[in-house]
């Protein structure tokens, strides 16, 4: 099957009111080919699920000054004042998650699991509305996982089959979230043909990835 | 040397050859810059890797936690957020240093938000306190207006709870107890005295009876 598409046909995918996880931390990472598109397309009342809201003039960032999003799943918000503003306002709600509670959460939700326990956050706010189970003598919380109807990605280079290969600190969310979404959508800097990668250097199956998309280069 | 210098300086020392550390954005950046010859650190980054640099050539796929461009150590490993997760939660990671809007007698920590003020969000400190081995923070003394931040109970949101083993400042080192049994005051700054840390912390400082002048 032909997974690599234009990106209109990709962005053809997402509709308002999506919920969508995006990789990238800080911009790095971020596919700013998808997102730029996501932008002119003007998709509204989406839920975003990602590690941070990156700032206002980089990747993610600029769907919040586009006031695209209805709901921000993040562990951090400090580098986009635009979505503090927001939040104050009302005009955007803003869960905020560690940041490894979050990668776990995603890591389930693409994994099967039903939840994971983790002493994260026991005894803050972080543990209100939770159940929290004592064991062994330790107490954790009881975290449930997350998914995503569409998750958008960025690859370093992938063959056209899907198998991914990331670089340096652009990897983070993007190989757990590709397990996650019920389309995911990536962008590769390089697209190659199957077999162009070496098997032991797939660093995430084409089994997960449904559509490719080539990049234009450049970075969030 | 400003405050600043001072506690980097102090912090520096704690840290063993080899250790895998993971230091907080500003501040506790400066530790890898006063480390003792001979000792080593491995830096983790949250944000996928160990083995963090200074910036030599700026790749724009390789940023620290803050989004900062850094470099790579010979030897350094990247990875993905769970697995950097995975070292950081699984005690894999020996000493994290941060810094800190509110300790309290009991060791709890308050860093990530002020409410109405400020809500950055907690990113991977969270994690980092109930995994670290040890856990250090790095803070001046009392906020700009002389308010305490070392106090009896942390009145702000916590990062975590009974998780600080140790509070560097530029007046002293702090060791806090196991089991929220309060804080040891075992080393003070060239020219400080007792009495001074003693006036400028809310909590009750028990006096080590091997205090030292602070090393730096």
């Amino acid at each position: 099957m032909e997974k690599v598409i234009s990106i209109e046909k990709a962005l053809d995918k997402i509709n308002d009111g999506a919920t969508i996880m995006i990789g990238g931390f800080l911009g790095v990472g971020n596919p700013p080919t998808l997102v730029d598109a996501l932008i002119k397309k003007n998709v509204k009342n989406l839920t975003l699920i990602a590690n941070d809201t990156a700032r206002p003039d980089l990747g993610i960032g600029k769907l919040v000054v586009n006031k695209q999003l209805k709901k921000a799943i993040v562990s951090h918000i400090g580098t986009n004042a635009e979505t503090g503003r927001q939040m104050i306002a009302g005009e955007l709600s803003v869960d905020l998650i560690p940041q490894g509670t979050l990668a776990e959460r995603i890591r389930c939700g693409g994994a099967g699991l039903g939840g994971f326990l983790t002493p994260t956050g026991v005894g803050t706010i972080v543990e209100d509305g939770k159940q929290r189970l004592v064991l062994s003598g330790k107490s954790y919380l009881l975290e449930m996982p997350l998914r995503a109807d569409i998750a958008l990605l960025y690859a370093q280079k992938a063959d056209k089959f899907g198998n991914l290969v990331f670089r340096r600190s652009s990897r983070n969310f993007n190989p757990i979230m590709a397990f996650a979404a019920d389309v995911v959508i990536v962008e590769a800097k390089e697209i190659v043909e199957i077999g162009q990668i070496d098997p032991d250097e797939v660093m995430v199956t084409g089994v997960v990835v449904d559509w490719l998309v080539q990049g234009k280069g450049g970075n969030a | 040397m400003d405050s600043k210098e001072i506690i980097a300086r102090r912090i520096a020392l704690e840290l063993k050859d080899g250790n895998v550390v993971n230091l907080g954005i500003g501040l506790p950046t400066m530790v890898s810059n006063y480390l003792p010859k001979g000792v080593n650190i491995l830096l983790q980054s949250e944000n996928g890797f160990v083995g963090l640099a200074p910036v030599k050539d700026v790749d724009p796929d390789l940023v620290n936690a803050g989004g900062q461009p850094v470099g790579l150590v010979p030897g350094a490993a990247m990875f993905d957020s769970c697995t950097s997760f995975m070292l950081i939660r699984g005690g894999h990671v020996d000493a994290t240093v941060l810094g800190g809007l509110q300790v309290d007698s009991k060791g709890n920590l308050a860093n990530w938000m002020v409410p109405g003020k400020m809500v950055p969000g907690m990113g991977g400190a969270m994690d980092l306190v109930s995994g670290a081995k040890k856990v250090i923070i790095g803070m001046e003394h009392t906020a700009k207006d002389g308010t305490p931040k070392i106090l009896v109970n942390c009145d702000l949101p916590l990062t975590g709870k009974g998780v600080v083993n140790m509070i560097v400042t530029e007046l002293g080192v702090i060791r806090v107890i196991p089991e929220g049994l309060g804080l040891i005051l075992e080393e003070t700054a060239p020219g400080v005295t007792p009495e001074e840390v003693i006036a400028k912390t809310q909590a009750k400082l028990t006096i080590s009876p091997n205090l030292t002048t602070m090393k730096l």
